[in-house]
């Protein structure tokens, strides 16, 4: 026997200031199977969400229509009062008439009331067929998986350790620590970068509860989050590790200087890449020697920075900002200055970008101390002359051309995600953007979060950042999985797909339009299965099922229809 | 190969010994140039300069006579190849410059036939062996630095050029000619074009520099491919005076074909004290 | 934008509006010396609309379109195709164009070809002589090149000529 509530909130006036809200109300008390209707001005309310209570415990309701705003804003919390009183709360359902009415129809009160009505009614023909659902349960393996032993995977490899969880750290390499391995110092402090990543280095190599893959790659990944099982391949060796979480940390490489042929396409040996300068930096700092060039050990007096190498080039290479090369380049020229008195640094920029901590007034201090020359325009061309490196430089502020004679050219090339990208993706299902950055659920909402649940994403490899940002984002990786450890099971909406068994064919179209992989065919049983951890509810399947076998929880083709039939009616009723 | 030619206005003029040389060239590499039927003037820089639709229009009608023709083209002439090329790409674009050309020449392009400069011949598979198996008098101890100018190579979309900042076909040709080709930084550097004519004195600083960066560069000459970049070169060189010859020149000494002094007369500077054997 | 940078971008086929003023072309610019401002400066005063300036400049006219800038651009501009939209505003308004020398040269040679489908340099260069009033500037040269051959006295022509007239009959009527 239904007993249909339904609860019409005034939103204070963003609904009611359209919506003749009594006479909805009396309408709907109208409507065959409701047996309560009330209008109240902020239902979402406390006060609000006990007169949904009280009238569940009060008039036995069964089915509960709130119409309001957006459920993408409080279907959970009346979704949470019902249950609180004992109703499944998946027999709720919201009718949106702000967003899909009052909002839109501002400018005639009689359609919008009238729509407002025709919402309802098609919302409480679908909660009719709704059927008490329960929240899927899923267990956690509370062992976690860091791919990738850079900085930003030796954090959260580091943090979820010491929390108490063992995680397993897989790196490609012979050697933890990345690309940081190759810095000589790290701005604006010039600390010895390998000061501080020794030490985090050791960490983890001694910790216990760290379980170190070096020279290995996970080759696959099966399974859904709490219960993933990679597979990772050492040479020869195959390992399957169990695991509730990964983090992708897999980093960045420099786009390469062949792709610049305007600057020697990587023929000429005194024009380099920033990661290149820094290994002569080092060699300097090692030696005590001045910064000597490639090609012939030159001592090098004079020398061109090419900032946005490749980046901000929506033509020819990468459209983005790399971020970190303005820093860089400051560092570099101020440590050129410290480690060969009298060198001349110069610099190409278009802009200064100093967005992180302390930099702003580095980078200014950087050029008042060495006297590099920060010229703003894009250089054309490098070239060799003889001995020297030429450089076609501008500066568009004083509208000259300067040609620049150079020791050595550092070009500070664009931060692109490591080689092997496409792979990565494939094997966590984790979806890279338009530059094969790994793409993030809500670029502002869930930075850390990749597209598959369980599957969280630090570092470079979802976009250029720094050493500070990196660990960040790492520890904000550690902090999410720990959250997830922190319940005993995972609850997950169960308004995923069914299989009626009986209609089912095991045609199997159903199970590689999952873009979860959440299908697969019995074939002893001859019907095809969902796996409810890993479903999300798209429909495809549905669509795609040729005999009408599967279809969605609480979202029925009968109950579509039934929807659809509400609003193609003839309607009369409720114009003023 | 059967390959169509387009001459263009300075075939039997100013870049005379440009066109005997590639016929010439071309006969001894066993290929048929036939010159494509009443052709007209590519419009050079000045056509666009001063009319869009003329200056696509005029180069547009040729591509439909080759493109009747039905054999690849062959352009010698840098400038008239670029402009070709434009014709090409706006016919392909669509939008308002494919609509100005069907109004100006009835259109009809339908990418049937490959349009050719000599980089792009010298690229093609097997060419350069060919110009090997012909060499009778290798060009052994001539030094040379390509030069290829801008309108063999720029815009890198409209030519489907494939190494427009450090080309190598001129060279390899050169060296399958038994020359020695120096590498240098100026090949794809302007020769100040039209300026030749309406601002000789602009044209002279360009030519000077380039002259000297060739002559530091240890080269005995310049190989060009362009009629426009030899006269410029040629004419307004005004620290050096090295001689300035086309690409199938080169070729065509080390063939041995006979006439070739015929060629070195028509330079300002001569290049036969390169060539006495 | 202004209705300048429209026009000039319409008739170019360009995006003007996409500059960053980021001075690659200016770097690699061969004729920006004879220029009264930088080359990215050029599309700096399209985007404010300086009309009056550009089109009465020396600018427009020095450009020898070897395409460089455009090649390099990471935005895909070419400065050649913004400067020829330009001459050719500059010209339906009736500005004298501040390099006459250029100007001359190109409707010496236009002028040839409409003549006779091909240019015919003798007569041309006449042409071009007798606009610029400049008898003597390399006549030496010229010379040289008369008597080697290079500069036949006889025109050949287009035989169906009605065809090279019709795309210059369209042309300016646009």
């Amino acid at each position: 026997m239904e007993r249909i509530g339904v609860f019409l909130c005034w939103c204070g006036s963003n609904i009611a200031g359209t919506v003749d809200v009594h006479r909805v109300v009396e309408e709907a008390l109208k409507l065959p199977g409701v047996v309560h209707a009330q209008n109240y001005m902020y239902m979402c309310s406390d006060p609000g969400q006990d007169l949904i209570k009280n009238a569940i415990r009060e008039k036995g309701l069964n089915r509960v229509v709130v119409a309001s705003c957006s459920p993408r804003m409080h279907e959970r919390t009346f979704r949470k009062a019902a249950s609180s009183v004992g109703l499944n709360p998946y027999l709720v359902e919201i009718a949106n008439v702000r967003e899909q009415c009052s909002w839109v129809h501002m400018n005639d009160k009689d359609e919008a009331t009238r729509k407002a009505l025709t919402i309802i009614r098609s919302m409480i023909a679908k909660v009719r067929r709704n059927a008490a659902l329960e929240a899927i349960r899923v267990p956690v393996n509370r062992r976690a998986m860091v791919v990738g032993g850079g900085i930003a995977g030796l954090s959260a490899a580091l943090e979820l350790a010491d929390a108490g969880f063992e995680t397993v750290l897989v790196e490609r390499t012979a050697r933890l620590g990345g690309k940081m391995n190759r810095l000589a110092t790290t701005f604006p402090y010039h600390e010895r970068a390998e000061d501080i990543l020794n030490p985090r280095i050791e960490a983890v190599k001694i910790h216990p509860l760290v379980r170190l893959y070096m020279e290995s790659e996970v080759k696959d990944v099966t399974g859904y989050v709490g219960n993933f099982e990679a597979r990772i391949v050492t040479g020869e060796t195959e390992t399957v590790e169990p695991v509730g979480a990964i983090v992708v940390a897999t980093g960045y490489d420099l786009y390469p200087i062949s792709r610049m042929a305007e600057y020697g396409a990587g023929t000429l040996p005194d024009v380099i890449d920033g990661l290149e300068f820094e290994e002569l930096l080092k060699v300097s700092l090692e030696t005590g020697e001045p910064v000597r060039r490639p090609s012939d050990g030159k001592v090098i007096k004079s020398a061109v920075w090419i900032q946005c190498s490749g980046s901000r080039d929506p033509e020819h290479h990468k459209p983005y900002c790399s971020r970190v090369c303005c820093l860089y380049t400051s560092k570099q020229t101020k440590l050129l200055t410290e480690r060969n008195p009298g060198a001349r640094p110069f610099v190409s920029f278009m802009d200064i970008r100093t967005d992180c901590k302390l930099t702003e007034e580095y980078c200014q201090k950087n050029i008042e101390e060495t006297g590099t020359v920060y010229f703003r325009g894009r250089v054309s061309k490098v070239y060799r002359d003889g001995e020297k490196l030429i450089v076609w430089g501008a500066d568009t502020l004083t509208s000259q051309t300067l040609e620049i004679e150079a020791d050595l050219v550092v070009l500070a090339m664009a931060v692109e995600p490591s080689a092997g990208f496409e792979e990565v993706s494939k094997v966590f299902r984790s979806s890279v953007d338009n530059n094969g950055f790994f793409q993030e659920s809500h670029i502002k909402l869930r930075p850390v979060e990749s597209s598959p649940m369980g599957v969280y994403l630090a570092g470079a490899a979802q976009y250029p950042k720094d050493i500070t940002d990196s660990v960040s984002q790492a520890l904000a990786t550690a902090s999410k999985i720990q959250t997830m450890f922190a319940a005993d099971e995972l609850m997950q909406d169960p308004l995923v797909a069914r299989v009626d068994t009986d209609l089912c064919s095991s045609c199997g179209l159903c199970v590689p339009i999952c873009p979860y992989g959440a299908r697969e065919l019995d074939r002893r049983a001859l019907f095809s299965r969902v796996n409810e951890a890993l479903c999300q509810g798209c429909g495809a399947c549905v669509a795609v099922c040729p005999n009408k076998a599967c279809g969605l929880k609480n979202d029925s083709p009968a109950q579509v229809f039934g929807q659809i039939e509400v609003f193609v009616e003839k309607q009369g009723e409720c114009a003023a | 190969m059967e390959l169509s030619f387009y001459p263009g206005c300075t075939a039997h003029s100013t870049a005379w010994e440009f066109t005997k040389s590639t016929q010439a060239v071309m006969d001894s590499l066993g290929h048929t140039l036939t010159e494509i039927e009443d052709w007209n003037c590519c419009g050079g820089a000045s056509a666009r300069a001063l009319n869009r639709a003329v200056g696509l229009g005029l180069p547009g009608r040729n591509l439909l006579i080759a493109q009747k023709a039905g054999r690849p083209l062959l352009i010698p002439c840098a400038g008239c190849y670029n402009n070709l090329c434009r014709a090409r790409h706006a016919y392909e674009a669509g939008g308002e410059d494919a609509a100005s050309l069907a109004e100006t020449t009835g259109g009809g392009w339908e990418g049937a036939i490959d349009v050719w400069s000599f980089v792009d011949f010298f690229e093609e598979p097997g060419v350069l062996d060919t110009i090997r198996a012909k060499v009778v008098k290798p060009l052994a101890g001539l030094k040379i630095v390509a030069y290829y100018g801008c309108q063999l190579l720029r815009p890198p979309s409209v030519l489907h050029s494939r190494n427009w900042e450090n080309p190598t076909a001129l060279e390899k040709a050169c060296e399958a000619a038994g020359a020695t080709a120096l590498d240098w930084s100026y090949k794809v550097d302007c020769c100040g074009a039209d300026m030749g004519i309406s601002h000789g004195g602009h044209a002279a600083e360009i030519c000077t520099k380039l002259g000297e960066k060739a002559e530091e560069a240890g080269a005995d000459a310049i190989v060009v491919s362009c009629g426009l970049c030899q006269a410029n070169l040629d004419m307004r060189q005004t620290k050096t005076r090295l001689p300035v010859i086309y690409v199938t020149e080169v070729l065509g000494a080390a063939f041995g074909i006979p006439g070739a002094e015929s060629w070195w007369k028509k330079h300002l500077i001569d290049p036969s004290g390169l060539f006495k054997s | 934008m202004n209705s300048f940078a429209m026009e000039v971008a319409a008739k170019s086929g360009e995006k003007p509006e996409a500059c960053y003023q980021c001075g690659k072309c200016s770097s690699g610019c061969p004729a920006m010396r004879w220029f009264e401002w930088s080359n990215h400066g050029v599309i700096r005063m399209i985007q404010l609309g300086a009309e009056e300036e550009l089109l009465r400049s020396k600018a427009i006219w020095m450009c020898i379109a070897c395409e460089t800038c455009g090649t390099r651009c990471p935005n895909d501009i070419y400065m050649s195709r913004l400067m020829d939209a330009m001459r050719q505003m500059a010209r339906a308004r009736g500005i004298p164009p501040a390099e006459p020398a250029v100007t001359a040269f190109h409707e010496s040679f236009v002028g040839s070809v409409a003549r006779f489908g091909r240019v015919h340099e003798l007569s041309m260069l006449a042409v071009f002589k007798l606009k610029t009033r400049d008898f003597f500037t390399d006549v030496g040269a010229g010379l040289k090149l008369f008597l080697k051959g290079k500069i036949p006295i006889l025109p050949s022509s287009v035989k169906a000529k009605g065809e090279v007239d019709r795309i210059f009959a369209w042309g300016v009527k646009k």
